[in-house]
Order: structure tokens, then C-alpha cells, then sequence
């Protein structure tokens, strides 16, 4: 009953907002583009859909690297790799949807197959012309290996740099995996040419607005499934393993469980944003596993705000609409915009752009009733304390 | 909890440990035994010994030989810090350590005895026992005012007094309590160790210390370790008079 925060939902003023902002949205770009005639100021073109939809898809990813990094204090630099996962897993799908219309024309090989004067479908492949297999997949895939390499380094306590370090290691091992040809997952090339998804042309107007709707609602479904996770005793056992990991153990927590459930959760909610990109971007290849993808996701949710889960959404989408915007502009600057963002949040935004709009609001309202709810749900700190003992 | 009907003959049992660093032996062939209810002191200089007793205790570090028993016959060599936790032994540590961006609310909550499993907490709904037995606790530390605030903004006193909170509300049979008293004002020592007074006896306690003022104030038997060994065990008065005693640490 008297859960000392209130009610997980109600007492999420951020968190109402974004998901109203999210569900309008939803709503209005497939109105937009769909319902208002193309001669219209108002009108949005089919580019900016898919543009939308995959700024949703990173919302989601960066939803999941929040939890993990915010709230138990595990700096994955390596969760481009559930992602990446998650995409090759419905384009497998896809895959196995073109059939004879491939460039061979094979019913039952994809294209880099047969060019590889392979006669049949490795074992691996098999079932992934069933899309519900598929699906299960996009879940099971990622959670598989995050459990296995979880396990490992949680049982070991393996935390902190040390963590970061290996997380780096293993997306950069499974890159150079899936560059290879004989891996079976098309090589550097990845897997491209995809048609139609559940029979629908993935060319149609429609199909691209159903998955930008899609997105939207596991954005929205991501951001409820997290809140939930952290408003619960279970976050806040999160929270007591990130701010001082022994002490946790000393009160009987099996940190190295709730680490493994918490991070194993975040890299199903990553495959299904990777499962929701492809789609939209019509390509995955061994590019998607490269470090530098997971370590902007990581930038991503600095610069909105570690441990809020609305920050990370809002950070996601800033970054990359500022990545849209200066990739086109001005291409040869991104990358040092891009470091440029991270030094600055690191130094003068400790707890992103939401710490800062929630410290302006403190200020204005300058009294004592405000410092309650303005206390920041973490301490912004980066490293754990430790207990010395 | 493990709370038994059975009273064990002894709480904790600890014989002949020893465990070495590189060579250098941090606890040399100690002996140690507690009753059940009871309240016992632990002082020794700097590198007796204290910490790396509570280390083993706690299954923080395995012995290299001998053997600690706990309720008579469970043998604490074979389980973690989290296991220990859970078959009744709380720590508490020198430099006091409540989760700073929790309230001391959810502080008490999350050290309350109760199943600490994962899909358990996960859907952890708080009930009326349990809301009124965090009443008593805040009540019993003092901190009725502040118990929704942020434990980061309690006083230093204040969140060694949660850190006791949290230990007691886990509900131990044998509490380990490091400095309690350190950085604290002189009327927060003495509630403190009339906190302690009162806490044992339900339970064991075992107090390391290095203020012989608050020694004094507890008031019960004390062990005095030197070199990862017991050099005397018995009353205040009974070790301050020991020749031993009085060279290596007393007298100083």
C-alpha cells in the first residue's frame, strides 16, 4: 500500500507527457502522410515517416540501455549487438519472404547463397520463414546471449570499466563474425532486398505508416514495461546494487541475479527496436555490431539524462534529428559535433537535459515544497561507491 | 527467516582461524564464541584483525584453515555475503552506507526481512504489518520526521542510526557492528549504545570499537585482539589490568 513515491504511474509527470507526445504522434504522422493531400503545407512525405520511425526505434534502444546504465549502473558498450541481433532476426524473415524473386530466382535460397554454391539452408535458417518463429526469435536471440555473457561476467563480479570493456569486446567479436561469408548471414553485404513483410510490399505507403505506427506503440509499451520495472522493489534494488553494490549483497540481494534479469530484459526490449529499424531502413548488414554504434547510445541517453527513462527517449531523439541535420549540412563536421555533445554533457550536464529543465524549474519555484519532488531520481554519479571494508 | 524455536548453545562459533595475505597473517589461529542474546565488544589496534573477522563471518573471504560455526551447526565457510545475509548474520560497516537516492522509507523497506527473490520483489506489494513495523523502526532511530525523505540529506549520526535501522528490520539473530560510534557527537554515542544495549539480548551483537568511552557504556564483555590473535577476554576492568593488554594497546 504505502509505497513511499506514490504510485509507480501517477507520480510520472514525465513520463505522461512523453507518452502523450508519443501516442500523438503515432496518431498524426500516418494522418499526415496518409489522409492529407500531397499538395498541402501540411503534408509529410513517406521519407520523413521512415525517418520518424527509426528516431523510435532508437528511443527504444536507448530506453533499454537506460535501464540497465541508469538504474543498476551496468555500462553496456556493446548494445548494438542485441539490436543488431533482433534486425538480422526478421530479416532472415524477410529473407525467406522473396523467394523466386530473387535474382536466381531460388524458392529456397537467398540470393548470397546460391551465389555461394550453397545447396541448401543451413540449419540455423530454418523455421525463419514462419513469422511468428521469427518474432520469437527477435527475442530469444538476444536474450540468449545476454544471458550466457551476463552469467558469466555477473557471476564473476565483473562490473564497472572492466564490464564496459568486455561488453565492447563481444559486439566487435560477433561483427567480425557476421562479416564473414561463411557465417550464412550474408556477409559484409548483410541481408538487403527485402519485398514484402507478412505478404504486405514493404514499397506501400501503408506498410511503411503500419510500421511507424508499430514503433510508436512499442515505444510507448518499452517506456510503461521500464517504469514499471523501476518503480517497483525491484528498482530499487537496482538502484541500491548501482549506488553500493556490496553493501546490497551484505542485506541478502543476489546482485548477480537481478543484474542478469535486468540485463537480459534490456536486450530483448534492444532486439525488438533492431526488429523494428530493419523494416524500416531495409538493410542490416555487420555494421549495425560496430562499437561506435553502441557507444552512441550511450551518448544518447547522457545527453538526455541518465536514470530517467523519458531522458533517454528525448536524448535518442535529439542526437539523432542533430545527426539527420548535420550529416546533411555540414557531413564532415558530425563526428566532432557528435564528441563535441559528449564532453559538454559530461561536463556541464551532469544529468543530461532533463537534469537541467528539472533544476531550472527548482529555481523558479525556489521554495521548499518544490525540493522534494526536484531531487533527482539518481545521484548523476558515474562510478558506484563502493563500500570499503 | 531462519529465526528457530531451537536456542543453540552458541551463536557464533569460530576455532583455530587463521588467514594469510601474502605471507602475513591477518587472523592467526583465533578463537571467538558468542552466546545467544549476547553483547560483546571487540577492540584491537589498527590491523588486529577486526575487519578480516567480520570478512570471514560474513563469507566475504574463505579461511584458510579452522572452522566457523553458526547456531552450533551451520558451518559459514560454505556460503556468500548474500547466503549469510539470509540465514540471519546483518553488517554493519565502519563508514556508514544507506542507498543516498532512496528514501530512508525504502531504505528500511528494502533491508526487511522477507524473500529477496528477484520475480518476488518484482511484484513486491507492501503490506499493513509491514508499513507499521517501518513505523516502529523510524521510531526506535529517531528519524519519525525524516521518514520520506532522502537518505543522502540525513546527518552523519543520522545514517549510521538508518544503517542500525536497516540492520535490525533485517531481523539477524547476530548482528556485526563496525565503529558505530565514529564521527558521532557524545550524546549521539551514548544513545547509540544504549540502542545497542537494548537490541541485544533478543539477538547477538557483536560491536567492534576503538572509543573506550563507548565500550564503557555498553558495559559487557570484551575481547581484546592483537596480531590476528585473542590476547584477553573478560570484563573492561578485567583486560584493562592485563600486562599484555596494557603494552600493546591500552597503554600506548
Amino acid at each position: 500500500m504505502n509505497i513511499t513515491q506514490g504510485h509507480w504511474w501517477r507520480s510520472d509527470r514525465g513520463g505522461q507527457w512523453l507518452i502523450t507526445v508519443i501516442a500523438v504522434v503515432t496518431v498524426m504522422v500516418p494522418v499526415l502522410n496518409l489522409v492529407v493531400p500531397e499538395d498541402s503545407v501540411f503534408h509529410l512525405s513517406t521519407y520523413a515517416v521512415s525517418l520518424l520511425g527509426k528516431y523510435l526505434c532508437y528511443a527504444l534502444l536507448a530506453l533499454a540501455v537506460d535501464l540497465i546504465w541508469g538504474y543498476a549502473g551496468i555500462l553496456s558498450l556493446g548494445h548494438g549487438a542485441f539490436f543488431a541481433l533482433g534486425g538480422y532476426a526478421i530479416g532472415m524473415y524477410m529473407m525467406r519472404q522473396i523467394g523466386e524473386r530473387g535474382v536466381y530466382g531460388n524458392a529456397d535460397l537467398p540470393d548470397f547463397m546460391v551465389f555461394l554454391n550453397w545447396s541448401e539452408l543451413p540449419w540455423y535458417w530454418l523455421g525463419f520463414d514462419n513469422f511468428s518463429f521469427a518474432l520469437l526469435m527477435v527475442l530469444v536471440a538476444p536474450a540468449i546471449l545476454a544471458f550466457v555473457f551476463g552469467w558469466l561476467a555477473f557471476r564473476s563480479r565483473v562490473t564497472g570499466v572492466y564490464f564496459s570493456i568486455i561488453s565492447q569486446a563481444l559486439t566487435y567479436a560477433l561483427m567480425l563474425a557476421f562479416f564473414r561469408n561463411d557465417m550464412g548471414f550474408g556477409g559484409n553485404n548483410g541481408l538487403t532486398d527485402f519485398k514484402d513483410l507478412l505478404g504486405y510490399s514493404l514499397q506501400l505507403d501503408s506498410t511503411k505508416n503500419a510500421l511507424f505506427v508499430c514503433s510508436g506503440l512499442a515505444l510507448i509499451g518499452g517506456y510503461i514495461l521500464c517504469r514499471y520495472v523501476v518503480s517497483s522493489k525491484l528498482g530499487r534494488v537496482l538502484v541500491s546494487i548501482r549506488d553500493a553494490e556490496s553493501r546490497t549483497r551484505f542485506v541478502g540481494y543476489r546482485v548477480e541475479h537481478y543484474k542478469l534479469f535486468v540485463f537480459v530484459l534490456s536486450a530483448m526490449l534492444a532486439g525488438i527496436a533492431g526488429a523494428l529499424y530493419v523494416p524500416q531502413v531495409g538493410i542490416i548488414n555487420p555494421g549495425e555490431f560496430s562499437p561506435i554504434n553502441s557507444i552512441e547510445i550511450i551518448i544518447w541517453v547522457a545527453v538526455g539524462g541518465r536514470g530517467y527513462l523519458f531522458g533517454a527517449v528525448i536524448g535518442a531523439v535529439l542526437v539523432n534529428y542533430g545527426k539527420t541535420y548535420f550529416t546533411g549540412a555540414f557531413p564532415e563536421i558530425w563526428l566532432f559535433f557528435l564528441g563535441g555533445l559528449f564532453v559538454v554533457s559530461t561536463l556541464f550536464l551532469p544529468q543530461g537535459v532533463v537534469g537541467l529543465v528539472k533544476k531550472r524549474t527548482i529555481k523558479r519555484q525556489g521554495d521548499g515544497h518544490a525540493k522534494k519532488e526536484a531531487l533527482p531520481e539518481t545521484d548523476g554519479h558515474t562510478s558506484s561507491k563502493e563500500v570499503s571494508s | 527467516m531462519s529465526v528457530g524455536v531451537h536456542i543453540p548453545t552458541n551463536m557464533l562459533y569460530l576455532d583455530n582461524v587463521t588467514v594469510s595475505f601474502d605471507g602475513f597473517k591477518a587472523l592467526n589461529a583465533l578463537s571467538l564464541v558468542v552466546a545467544p542474546g549476547e553483547l560483546r565488544a571487540i577492540i584491537g589496534p589498527n590491523g588486529a584483525g577486526k575487519t578480516t573477522m567480520m570478512d570471514v563471518i560474513t563469507g566475504k573471504l574463505r579461511p584458510d584453515s579452522g572452522t566457523v560455526f553458526f547456531r552450533d551447526s551451520i558451518d559459514l565457510t560454505q556460503f556468500d555475503e548474500a547466503d549469510v545475509a539470509n540465514l540471519g548474520i546483518g553488517r554493519k560497516f565502519q563508514k556508514p552506507t544507506v542507498i543516498e537516492s532512496l528514501t530512508v522509507e525504502q531504505n528500511l523497506d528494502l533491508a526487511m526481512a522477507g524473500n529477496r527473490g528477484v520475480f518476488k520483489t518484482l511484484f513486491f506489494k507492501q503490506s499493513t504489518e509491514q508499513y507499521e513495523r517501518i513505523s516502529e523502526i523510524v521510531s526506535l532511530i529517531g528519524l519519525i520526521e525524516k521518514r520520506s525523505d532522502i537518505a543522502g540529506s540525513l546527518s552523519h549520526g543520522q545514517k549510521q542510526w538508518l544503517e542500525i535501522g536497516m540492520l535490525i528490520i533485517q531481523e539477524p539473530e547476530l548482528l556485526l557492528v563496525d565503529e558505530p560510534a565514529a564521527g558521532m557527537t557524545d550524546q549521539e554515542t551514548e544513545l547509540t549504545a544504549q540502542l545497542l544495549k537494548d537490541i541485544s539480548g533478543e539477538r547477538s551483537v557483536v560491536v567492534v570499537e576503538h572509543d573506550m568511552e563507548f565500550i564503557k557504556a555498553l558495559d559487557c564483555h570484551v575481547t581484546v585482539l592483537h596480531e590476528g590473535h585473542q590476547l584477553a577476554e573478560g570484563s573492561l576492568a578485567h583486560v584493562q589490568q592485563d600486562e599484555r593488554v596494557i603494552e600493546v594497546y591500552l597503554g600506548r
